[in-house]
């Protein structure tokens, strides 16, 4: 096929990739971007397949069919509270992807014309290593965010103090080796020495970042999936690579910021501050001793009935315990009663951006009742009840009033400004960044011991039967 | 040089593009967001495909182009196929 059709196909992609995304403004018409975008998809793969560079199909037709099969299981298999591990698994995918197209479109030049000599050579051999740099670095990486999320290895930071001299020292000598290969781009031991290190970067740069800082990096490694589809763009001269990869990058760096403004960390911080912080111990019993107050079910369910207005307040540990329908149901109920709910969404919640939105839409929360933390900290004070499940740090207002707090300036959702405030919460262990929470020991606030699940359905029968 | 300097001009463009685009997206989308662009960078498959179908000798370039059509036709695959099922659950009850 001529070649012009091929990039007219791959600028309609481009451009329904880029009406897919616009779709995603509004929930309304989502579902539409995300065909557009899947039918752009299916024009620049139907029309590549014609590309008269194509010789055999074997290997084509197997890993297609691999890829479907494999894909399709995860995507319908995998349930919401686990979406973070499947993005963090299909980051890692997108890395290995240009990673592997890179090294092989690598060893085809090597073998038959090799690099043209001057400063185009130089360059072309650049976009190949930097695309097998970044590439690699998504795909261990992500690999090693998929392991943390999925439990498989601890979600504490692992490593040493100095962690992030030795990721530095892996880093340049990355970094160097790829320069000196750019002049010498026959000598394959270098080649395979840079991948080496790029693949040992991922691991050992992902390693010391511990379970809070999740949503930040797999964030991140989204943009680095881009970035990789970009320069694996600039390899093969493709412009729908270009484009789509530069949208990726962009989408993931948006959200990279989103996510380290709210919890008023810089990105260097996330990445490299948390083995170097010398976290001192901040004694829990001063601040929670004689103060706390627990209740059962039948109390908090008097006390809602009498509300106007009620907050809720998820975390991960609703996701955890699988609260979602259950939360959906007391809504319910109170809604009969008359009561004002909606739900108060920090936008670090959960372990991914967006996690406590999708949960929620499981439980076919319409999603109008989800308000973001600034549209809904001025309503505290309005609030008659706040009931905060599973979510500790996001409420915990040391990074308000304390200043010599490793959270200070951290925006918080206030719900300590609610008339009560319920929080449903296994035990009073820290959360992630291993705080007590004077929350817990305010006047206002009421401590409902069990899993989340559980507390919620016993407030909903009492509150059904009062 | 031409060439790859109008390359370069439409990956800046594509990325401030981007930026604009996506700052547009509401945070309780976020989530398919990332899924969706998942997807969206699975467009590796094109290159993917070139690879593998390449005449050459190299049993190793092969199977590199193979795990490489692997890889980007999971992340289309899936990618769009979980962000469909989230989205769905988005959709107003009528």
């Amino acid at each position: 096929m001529n070649a012009s059709v091929e990039h007219l196909a791959y600028l309609v992609a481009a451009v329904l990739f880029i009406l897919g995304i616009k779709g995603l403004t509004r929930p309304k018409t989502a579902v539409r971007g995300n065909t557009l975008s899947a039918l752009g998809m299916l024009i620049a793969i139907a029309f590549t397949l014609f590309d008269r560079h194509i010789l055999s199909f074997e290997f084509i037709i197997a890993g297609v069919a691999a890829g479907t099969v494999i894909g399709a299981l995860l995507a319908l298999k995998v349930s919401m509270t686990a979406m973070p591990q499947m993005v963090a698994l299909l980051n890692g995918f997108g890395g290995g992807a240009s990673l592997a197209l890179a090294a092989a479109s690598h060893l085809l030049t090597a073998q038959s014309t090799g690099y043209e000599a001057g400063p185009m050579g130089i360059l072309a051999v650049l976009f190949v290593m930097v695309t097998i740099l970044i590439g690699a670095v998504t795909m261990t990486g992500s690999l090693v965010a998929f392991a943390k999320l999925q439990e498989l290895i601890s979600g504490k930071p692992i490593g040493f103090a100095g962690m992030k001299y030795l990721n530095g020292a892996i880093f340049i000598a990355a970094v160097g080796l790829l320069g000196a290969f750019c002049l010498e781009p026959t000598n394959l031991n270098m080649f395979w020495l840079v991948l080496g290190l790029s693949l040992l970067l991922g691991i050992t740069l992902v390693l010391p970042i511990g379970g809070a800082d999740m949503p930040v990096v797999i964030a991140l490694l989204n943009s680095y999936s881009g970035i990789a589809a970009a320069a694996a763009g600039f390899i093969l001269g493709n412009t729908v690579l270009i484009v789509a990869g530069s949208l990726v990058g962009a989408s993931g760096l948006i959200l990279t910021k989103i996510m380290c403004v709210a919890m008023n960390r810089s990105l260097t911080n996330v990445l490299f501050g948390v083995m170097a912080e010398g976290s001192e111990a901040i004694d829990a019993d001063e601040i929670y001793a004689g103060k706390i107050k627990s209740a059962e079910a039948e109390e908090i369910a008097m006390i809602l009935e009498t509300a106007r207005r009620v907050v809720i307040v998820p975390g991960f540990g609703l996701a955890m315990s699988q609260a979602q329908h259950a939360v959906r149901e007391l809504a319910d109920v109170l809604a009969a009663k008359g009561i004002e709910v909606e739900y108060a969404i920090h936008p670090v919640a959960g372990r991914m951006p967006g996690h406590m939105n999708v949960l929620l839409a499981e439980a076919e929360v319409p999603y109008d009742q989800l308000v973001e933390m600034d549209r809904i900290n001025p309503t505290f004070e309005q609030t008659d009840v706040a009931i905060v499940i599973g979510a500790n740090d996001v409420t915990n207002p040391m990074a308000r009033e304390d200043k010599g707090s490793p959270i200070y300036g951290m925006p918080i959702l206030n719900v300590d400004k609610a008339r009560t405030v319920v929080v449903i919460k296994r035990s009073l262990s820290p959360g992630f960044a291993g705080l007590p929470n004077p929350l817990f020991a305010k006047d206002n606030c009421l401590m409902v011991f069990g899993d989340g699940k559980k507390a919620v359905l016993d407030i909903t029968s009492a509150l059904s039967q009062g | 040089m031409e060439l790859l300097v109008m390359q370069l001009a439409l990956f800046v463009l594509a990325l401030f593009l981007g930026v604009e685009l996506i700052n547009k997206v509401p945070p309780t989308l976020h989530t398919p967001l990332m899924s969706g662009t998942n997807a969206i960078s699975g467009i590796t498959l094109v290159g993917a495909l070139l690879a593998a179908g390449a005449d050459t000798d190299s049993a190793l370039v092969t199977w590199l182009g193979f795990t490489a059509v692997v890889m980007a036709t999971l992340n289309v695959v899936g990618g769009y196929l979980v962000t469909n099922r989230m989205l769905a659950m988005f959709k107003r009850k009528e």
